[in-house]
């Protein structure tokens, strides 16, 4: 193709854009660590893109970057979604790296905590700028009432930013989903398990609905 | 059980624990980063920060930020914090009465170091902080 037609092919398409299409709203999954986010958003892109995002893994702090997915196209009922995907990592109020040195020596230890807390300011930063919506993961095998999780939801209803509460692993024998609506009842959960693939028709057409 | 010292200086080892009790009216004038300071300068010496008014979401928000920032091998784990809101730490509660408060909405916020903190524990009009004796 010659420049000149490439050029005017990529004017119309930004173009088009403006016009037609809104900009991909950037959904964050946000929530506490080791309660499936990577998981989630590997399940998602993998069902709409065919790849993955990050790697999921029991010892917490996996993720320590921010990671974006782009136009990750959802289609429901005729219709097709936009979103950008962003897998944040794992929120806390301490890191202490003696938590992993079961699982790795010393100096693996402190260098994961190190990128934790990185990673941790990283993805409170995305919240405050970055992120048109949020996907809070909850593991519903454990209790909700934390305060990583009452302070997280306040920050996220303080910047009137659309939520859904995503009540994972739902397929292990303590998860209790109602523990997660009567400990947040002005938002709407869904349960799921990212793990098994549960219930991921109601997971889409949420997010279609929420975020489209 | 914890005990609110006088505001002797927390180098060296002591017996009780150090709680800062912070009034709404002091919080008042102070911007976000000087409030953010005051609560981590007094957690890196070991003291329990109790916060009459709390914070907003977004200055929690930054003082996790500021907290992670801060975390150091053996030096810094972060922070234990735990809020309690206005019809829980009512006037008739103990730190109601410390306080001397009239009610407000603001929540009361304790905040403390974690690698001392075994469990900010909630309770319906009494914060206890259990602290580990090591
Ligand atoms: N049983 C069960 N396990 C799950 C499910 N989803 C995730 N897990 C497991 O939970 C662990 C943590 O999963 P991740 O996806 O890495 O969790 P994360 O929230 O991204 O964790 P950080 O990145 O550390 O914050 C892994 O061992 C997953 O296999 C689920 O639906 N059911
Ligand atoms: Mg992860």
């Amino acid at each position: 193709m010659g420049l000149f037609t490439e050029l005017k092919d990529s004017i119309s398409r930004a173009t088009d854009r403006l016009f037609t299409e809104q900009e991909p709203k950037r959904i964050g999954i946000y929530g506490p660590p080791n309660a499936g986010k990577t998981t989630l958003a590997n399940r998602i892109a993998r069902d709409w893109t065919g790849d993955a995002i990050g790697t999921e893994s029991h010892v917490p702090h996996e993720t320590r970057r921010a990671r974006r997915k782009e136009n990750v196209e959802i289609e429901r009922n005729g219709k097709t979604v936009t979103i950008d995907i962003v897998d944040t990592p794992g929120v806390t109020t301490k890191v202490d790296y003696e938590e992993f040195t079961d699982e790795m020596d010393k100096e693996d230890a402190i260098r994961r905590s190190r990128e934790a807390t990185e990673g941790v300011a990283e993805a409170m930063h995305w919240l405050r700028e970055d992120v048109d919506g949020v996907i809070y993961v909850l593991d519903s095998a454990e209790d909700p009432i934390t305060q990583v999780n009452t302070m997280l939801i306040g920050i996220i209803e303080s910047r009137d930013l659309p939520v859904l509460i995503f009540a994972n692993k739902i397929d292990l024998d303590e998860s209790s989903v109602k523990r997660i609506e009567d400990a947040f009842p002005q938002h709407k959960t869904v349960p799921l398990s990212a793990k098994e693939g549960d219930n991921m028709d109601e997971v889409y057409d949420n997010i279609a609905e929420y975020f489209g | 059980m914890p005990q609110a010292t006088d505001a002797e200086d927390g180098d060296g080892p002591s017996d009780g624990v150090q709680i800062d009790l912070i009034s709404g009216e002091r919080m008042e004038g102070m911007a976000t980063m000087e409030k953010i300071r005051m609560i981590l300068d007094g957690v890196h010496d070991g003291n329990i920060v109790i916060l009459e008014e709390g914070l907003t979401p977004d200055e929690e928000s930054r003082l996790i930020e500021v907290t992670m920032a801060e975390i150091s091998p053996d030096e810094f784990n972060g922070i234990e914090i735990e809020t309690y809101p206005k019809s829980d730490a009512g006037d008739s509660s103990l730190i109601g009465r410390i306080m001397g408060s009239e009610s407000s909405d603001a929540k009361l916020t304790v905040i403390g170091p974690a690698n001392q903190i075994e469990t900010l524990h909630k309770d319906e009009t009494l914060i206890s902080a259990l602290v580990s004796h090591n």
